[in-house]
């Protein structure tokens, strides 16, 4: 009888191999490693800004000097060294493209590679794509459909050349310049991402998605997105990533503002998969993210994450529930196997009267990994009768990973309602035994357990979202197992 | 259909099963009894292929090939069926899911194609109705909450949706009341036929009335130690195992 124990399991899975490592080599326009204000300065120039957008990148360039990196996470790494990176980095071919003929055939080859054809997805899903490789945008399909409903969405840099009133109003009014070590950095030499704008009581017709890629070796990435929906809008917007393999380690440090006015509904659905590292723990994306969003009045933002990729990632996509009756949620899945570290949550800031939010939280480790939730509900003792329900499960394959949970909550409103749920459980071998008498073979089996485990969050994600990162979840855990 | 000879086992160099006998049909029904510990349930669990248990002498042929080294999950396929005494929970998977994939997989072995949706769930529809099933316990997560009689009920729903050749029935009177009893055994008895076979395992005769078998097996110390016919099972709820506990030792 061929015997397959956990044991064999933990084997298969040390061996399974990154599906996306590839690297593609185009002509980069690079800048020299370090930074100091005149890089900062280049970068802006470069980007041909106006003078109020230098200035503040500056101002958070002397707000990132004086702040020291953060160790309170649940977990360890070599820290980067900030001089030793190139904080720009863009396809040499700058002019935008009027066909995908023109794009570099290489590029188009990444494309492919990914299962991300444009055409494929312009046909098919009726998903606007502003595809991100590296740093600038080198396609965006679907504008004009967009633009018919006053939609904007590009990237940033032309949001901060064409709608400088709105990027000025908005920019750093959810994640200030001095948020946090990450988020400071990133607002000093960000340098591209993307823009979007949902005009009042419109409703976005197609869900937006943006593809990231870091593709230039030793460059950070420095992503930096900003959705605002106007008064009554609503807006459904995918963010997925795959990284190229990489033995040394590279930053990533986005931030994301999402801006919900009153009766307002964003939903912002991420899969993440940067390359997470090799079997020993070598190489691999630090993925140090600061997302955040504010609710006017009535309105309603919902995180949904997919997080497989990454060595380190650092990551709490918040909700600032600032109007009353407004709504945050939060649906997350983190999976962690052979060395990876994630510390991941959310935090529910309840500030207005009547306001709900709900937490979903679903981790699973495998090999030698580390999976912690971090969450923080806070209720102001403005914010009657304020409502969380909360609920953190981890899912443990084999005995050298760990599972972690760490809530927080400050309630300074005796009407507040708060609720948590907690539990931790194993694979175990009967639950295996019960498939395979079914017919399951192992490797199927866990999908299945790991699915169903998952499906309060996978339900979150919009259709062809789904069935992605449900795919993802069984590359992440099973690659290469029966 | 099966043909277990001579069969030795053991569980973490523990001797369980220690030269078991039997052969089973076509068409027919057996029935093993016997008292608490006597291996029951590792038989069960040995002629379905679960890994902890190590087969140190014998053989077990099914349809005349030597099964032991192929997993449970190949066993599955070629028509073995358990339904188990403790059936496990698996949380967001439901019933209907779980069976999808069951069918698929066991098709995909074969070679075939996925069974068309409209298929499928005529075939649900079908074999809910046959085991008095509620359509929403089949959107239920698999035996999560599940009442004993209702995790019960779904194993023989499971047995009736895959179609097995050979059904071993761990226990399954265990945790039932007596609707539910008679019910789980008609549905037994309406999947019943002249090319399919049912081992019954069960502590109480109560089962075999409704189930009723054409050869009643004691097993006792890992041995069958007395066969018969069904008022075999009449006489042990009569006497008891004592007397066999004798004559054995005797």
């Amino acid at each position: 009888m061929s015997k397959y124990t956990e044991d064999d399991l933990r084997e298969e899975l040390k061996t399974k191999q990154y599906e996306y490592g590839f690297y593609t080599d185009i002509e980069s326009d690079t800048f020299p490693v370090g930074l100091n204000e005149d890089i900062v300065r280049a970068i802006s120039l470069k980007k041909g800004e106006p003078e109020w957008m230098t200035n503040w990148r500056l101002e958070a360039f002397k707000s990132w000097k004086e702040m020291i990196e953060p160790e309170w996470a649940n977990v360890s790494y070599v820290k980067p060294d900030f001089q030793a990176i190139s904080y720009y980095s863009a396809p040499n071919s700058k002019p935008k493209y009027d066909s995908l003929d023109e794009v570099d055939p290489e590029l188009l080859a990444t494309f492919a590679k990914l299962g991300i054809s444009l055409d494929e997805q312009k046909k098919l899903s009726g998903v606007a794509m502003d595809v991100v490789v590296d740093s600038v945008s080198v396609a965006t399909t679907f504008k004009k459909t967009l633009g018919e409903k006053g939609i904007i969405f590009c990237s940033i840099s032309e949001a901060i050349k064409e709608h400088p009133e709105l990027v000025k109003k908005y920019i750093g009014s959810v994640v200030p310049q001095k948020d946090n070590f990450y988020a400071a950095l990133n607002s000093a030499v960000f340098s591209d991402g993307s823009f979007c704008y949902i005009p009042k009581g419109v409703r976005c017709p197609m869900e937006l998605s943006t593809y990231f890629r870091i593709n230039q070796a030793g460059t950070g990435q420095f992503e930096r997105t900003l959705v605002i929906a106007d008064e009554g809008s609503y807006v459904s917007y995918l963010e997925g990533c795959t990284a190229p393999s990489r033995d040394e380690n590279q930053l990533h440090a986005a931030v994301v503002e999402l801006i919900a006015l009153d009766n307002a509904e964003i939903k912002y659905s991420t899969v993440q998969n940067w390359y997470p590292g090799n079997a020993e723990g070598k190489g691999g994306v630090y993925n140090f993210v600061t997302k955040r969003g504010l609710c006017e009045k009535n309105a309603k933002i919902s995180w949904t994450q997919v997080e497989t990729g990454s060595a380190i990632t650092w990551k709490y996509p918040s909700c600032v529930l600032k109007g009353d009756n407004s709504v945050g949620e939060f649906y997350s899945i983190a999976v962690t196997n052979n060395f990876q570290q994630a510390d991941t949550g959310t935090k529910m800031i309840h500030l207005g009267k009547n306001t709900k939010s709900t937490i979903i939280s679903k981790g699973i480790s495998a090999g030698k990994s580390q999976n912690s939730y971090r969450g923080l509900v806070k209720i102001s003792p403005n914010a009657d009768n304020a409502r969380n329900f909360s609920q953190c499960d981890s899912l443990l394959m084999g005995n050298e990973c760990g599972a972690h949970t760490f809530p927080y909550i400050e309630a300074k409103n005796k009407t507040a309602k708060i609720e948590h749920e907690a539990t931790t459980s194993k694979i175990g071998e009967d639950q295996i035994f019960y498939c395979n008498q079914r017919g399951i073979n192992t490797e199927k089996a866990i999908a299945l357990i790991v699915n169903g485990f998952s499906k309060d969050v996978l339900n979150k994600l919009p259709m062809e979202f789904a069935v992605e990162a449900q795919k993802l979840l069984e590359i992440s855990l099973e690659g290469s197992v029966g | 259909m099966l043909k277990i000879e001579n069969l030795h086992a053991s569980v973490d160099d523990k001797s369980i099963l220690k030269g078991i006998n039997l052969e089973i049909k076509a068409g027919e029904v057996h029935a093993i009894m016997g008292p608490n510990g006597s291996g029951k349930s590792t038989l069960a669990s040995v002629v379905a292929g679960k890994e902890e248990y190590e087969v140190t002498k014998g053989s077990i042929i099914f349809n005349g090939e030597d099964i032991e080294d192929l997993a449970a999950e190949e066993r599955a396929h070629k028509g073995i069926f358990l339904s188990f005494q403790y059936p496990v929970e698996i949380p967001g998977v439901s019933v209907t899911n779980f069976m999808k994939t069951a069918i698929n997989e066991t098709r995909k072995a074969k070679g075939l194609e996925e069974m068309p949706a409209k298929d499928m769930l005529k075939l649900i529809r079908e074999k809910s109705e046959l085991l008095e099933i509620d359509r929403k316990f089949l959107s239920r997560s698999l035996n999560e909450g599940f009442s004993g009689g209702e995790k019960k009920r779904n194993e023989i729903f499971q047995m009736a949706m895959l179609e097995p050749q050979l059904a071993i029935l761990d226990e399954t009177d265990s945790g039932l009341d007596i609707d539910a009893l008679r019910i789980v055994a008609n549905g037994v008895n309406k999947l019943k036929s002249k090319d399919n076979a049912v081992l019954v395992i069960t502590h109480y005769q109560r089962l075999l009335d409704y189930i009723v078998p054409d050869f009643v097996h004691v097993l006792y110390n890992g041995r069958i130690v007395k066969s018969g016919g069904k008022e075999l099972a009449h006489e042990l709820e009569e006497k008891g195992y004592d007397w066999i506990k004798e004559e054995v030792n005797a």
